[in-house]
């Protein structure tokens, strides 16, 4: 396996009126191509941040970002934006959690779908319509023909999901980013586009990522998992290893707090006490610390880096879960 | 033809409701039914939650049960008093034991009034005590909800995040005492780790003030950890009611089996038994004959698209409206 994306040490701040936030704090990510990660993480966390970077899409004076991203062997930042946009632009693509506001309200779905067929591709009228319709079929539209005409509020939250990813698989990407794709969505719908898009991803050879709060749609569609809290990494594995084998007291706190249709109707959740640290006053330590029902005095004054534990399950922290270093529940 | 084969005796319940029918008009001289004879009991202290996809008719019904939507016809009829015949000060006054918190936390809240205003205004519209009495009394219920009273009285709404201002809105719902509480998805526009907070907010205000709830969601998962007795709807339609761990564990409608199978599990060893569905919901507009569910059901027979089904028993308090129900 080759990596396709690769990011070293990003970092990503934003200067706001209350001082520097730095939503991203360096991250390392290598992700092999054909696989499919997931980042998870509440809001907050800086997973979206962190996906647009990667993508080239922050770019705002407001906006510092440092690190090496490098897409298929190309650095990012050496590009002019030309380049990025050429590079970047065909080779990578997103779809964006809320498909009622991705598209343009006023232009039918089928000059909407052909724009980056014509821009990017350079084909012509003709040649674009019937890759539309071709990519209409592909993602399981009944009628594309008709579609074309259509416009996105003459459509379900579910249709234009789907119309979403027919647009973003439309330059052959080899990278698919999906940041929330089924978040706004009903439950039934949400595991058919999950069901799309694992489909696709095979089909086309893509490599994925999927952005999610929800650990349910995480483990059952991805191979890695990348959990964030307060703009980093910290903990990385297999799925199956993760879900088997936490080592990081915010995973399992996040994984016991969400509600489970598989536990006891009435049960009592526990809970995640407290919030995210403020981004603009990162603390000293970890920053889960304060909220942690393990933290030790270390934790609140030495800041933990990224250690592996086997076969590339990473975490950071200074007691993982599943040590036989005894400690103290607070 | 009536509906009503799961509905308790009239004795035994705080809010019944009875045939009733929401209806709005859209172009083209059309009516939607986003309600369509729905019939259902609530038992005091009870939680009731009501299921359904986008559409279903949820949310209108949790409206119409207050009067903020007038219903088309049927009867709403809460301790004994008929809400949909009530005059407007009447109304007014039987609405302060039924109260409503809703979606977005942020925009239910006035952004320029101050945590004590937001949470006296219903003791001050209804002249509840002196202004010393009031001010304890927000205290108290702002401790209540997980606050501190000294630190929020004074701020402005806008500066809390959607987890504090879903606390704030439950501690104004509760200023009056309210025997019932309406939930319209009071958690799905917070963060996984706060949900699980609310969740166990409104259990425990439940205990404390011995509430009755209705709870409106479409997150299956959300539902489990915090109903008692469940309401799945479908198109305006109820299409089964019953105890929760019996609706979970048999669910008897191929709707609510459907919706089951479709919650992704966080388990990656877990080994998907998926009960197909196809499609998205038809229009409401012009609903199927029938069987509101047959265009995307599995076991429709053509019986589905002729006769409507009734509500009939699946199982101990659980009922189910299918002609062909799941064993």
């Amino acid at each position: 396996m080759s990596s396709i994306l690769k990011l070293e040490n990003l970092r990503v701040r934003f200067s706001t009126h209350r001082g520097q936030l730095e939503a991203v704090r360096g991250v390392d990510l290598d992700i092999q191509a054909g696989t499919s990660i997931g980042i998870v993480g509440e809001s907050g966390s800086g997973k979206t941040v962190m996906s647009r970077a990667a993508m080239g899409l922050l770019t705002g004076s407001n906006v510092t970002r440092d690190g090496r991203i490098s897409f298929d062997g190309k650095v990012l930042s050496d590009m002019s934006r030309e380049e990025v946009r050429n590079e970047f632009g065909t080779g990578m693509a997103m779809i964006f959690q809320d498909p009622m506001t991705a598209l343009n309200p006023v232009r039918r779905i089928g000059s909407q779908l052909q724009e980056s067929l014509r821009v990017r591709l350079g084909m012509s009228r003709k040649e674009s319509r019937a890759r539309s319709i071709e990519l209409l079929t592909l993602v399981r539209i009944p009628e594309p023909k008709q579609m074309l005409r259509k416009f996105p509020s003459q459509l379900s939250g579910g249709m234009r999901q789907r119309i979403m990813i027919a647009i973003a698989i439309s330059c052959n990407p080899k990278l698919l980013f999906a940041d929330e794709p089924t978040t706004a969505l009903d439950v039934t719908v949400q595991a058919q586009i999950l069901e799309l898009l694992t489909d696709l991803r095979q089909r086309l050879n893509m490599t994925m990522v999927l952005v999610t709060h929800d650990l349910g749609v995480v483990a059952g569609n991805t191979d890695y998992v990348a959990v964030m809290y307060a703009g980093e990494i910290v903990e990385q594995a297999p799925t199956t290893e993760l879900f088997a084998n936490m080592k990081m007291p915010y995973t399992e706190a996040l994984f016991k707090s969400i509600p489970n249709i598989q536990m006891k109707a009435g049960s009592r959740l526990p809970v995640i006490e407290g919030r995210l640290p403020d981004p603009t006053d990162r603390p000293l330590g970890c920053g889960f610390a304060a909220r942690c029902s393990y933290a030790q005095e270390k934790c609140f004054a030495e800041h933990p880096e990224l250690e592996e534990a086997k076969d590339g399950h990473l975490y950071r922290c200074w007691f993982p879960l599943g040590d036989s270093i005894p400690r103290k529940v607070s | 033809m009536t509906n009503h084969a799961h509905l308790r005796k009239d004795s035994d319940v705080l809010l019944r409701v009875e045939d009733l029918v929401v209806e709005f008009k859209v172009p083209g001289n059309k009516v939607v039914n986003a309600v369509s004879s729905v019939s259902f009991d609530v038992k005091e202290g009870e939680t009731l939650a009501v299921v359904g996809e986008s559409g279903c008719g949820k949310t209108t019904l949790g409206k119409a049960l207050l009067q903020i939507q007038k219903p088309k016809s049927g009867t709403v009829r809460f301790e004994g008093n008929e809400l949909t015949s009530l005059s407007k000060s009447d109304l007014r006054s039987a609405r302060t034991s039924i109260q409503m918190i809703f979606q977005d936390p942020i925009s239910s809240l006035d952004p320029r009034m101050t945590v004590r205003q937001i949470v006296d205004e219903p003791l001050w519209i209804w002249s509840k005590g002196d202004e010393n009495e009031r001010v304890e009394k927000v205290k108290t219920l702002l401790n209540n909800v997980g606050l501190d009273p000294e630190l929020v009285l004074d701020r402005m709404s806008y500066e809390f995040s959607g987890g504090q201002c879903q606390r704030i809105s439950i501690a104004r719902s509760l200023a009056l005492e309210p025997k019932m509480l309406i939930c319209d998805e009071p958690v799905s526009a917070l963060d996984v780790s706060i949900q699980a907070q609310i969740l166990n907010l409104l259990n425990d205000m439940k205990d404390r003030y011995g509430l009755t709830l209705i709870f409106i969601s479409h997150d299956l998962s959300v539902v489990k950890a915090i109903s008692t007795r469940i309401m799945v709807m479908y198109l305006g339609k109820v299409c089964e009611i019953g105890p929760t761990e019996s609706v979970y564990s048999k669910p008897a409608h191929h709707y609510t089996a459907a919706l089951i199978s479709s919650v992704p599990i966080p388990d990656p060893t877990h080994r998907a038994q998926r009960t197909p569905i196809v499609g998205e919901p038809p229009s409401p507009v012009d609903p199927p004959s029938g069987c509101r569910f047959r265009t995307r059901c599995p076991a429709a027979t053509e019986l589905c698209a002729t006769e409507e089904p009734m509500l009939r028993l699946a199982a101990d308090g659980h009922y189910v409206a299918c002609h062909h129900p799941r064993a």
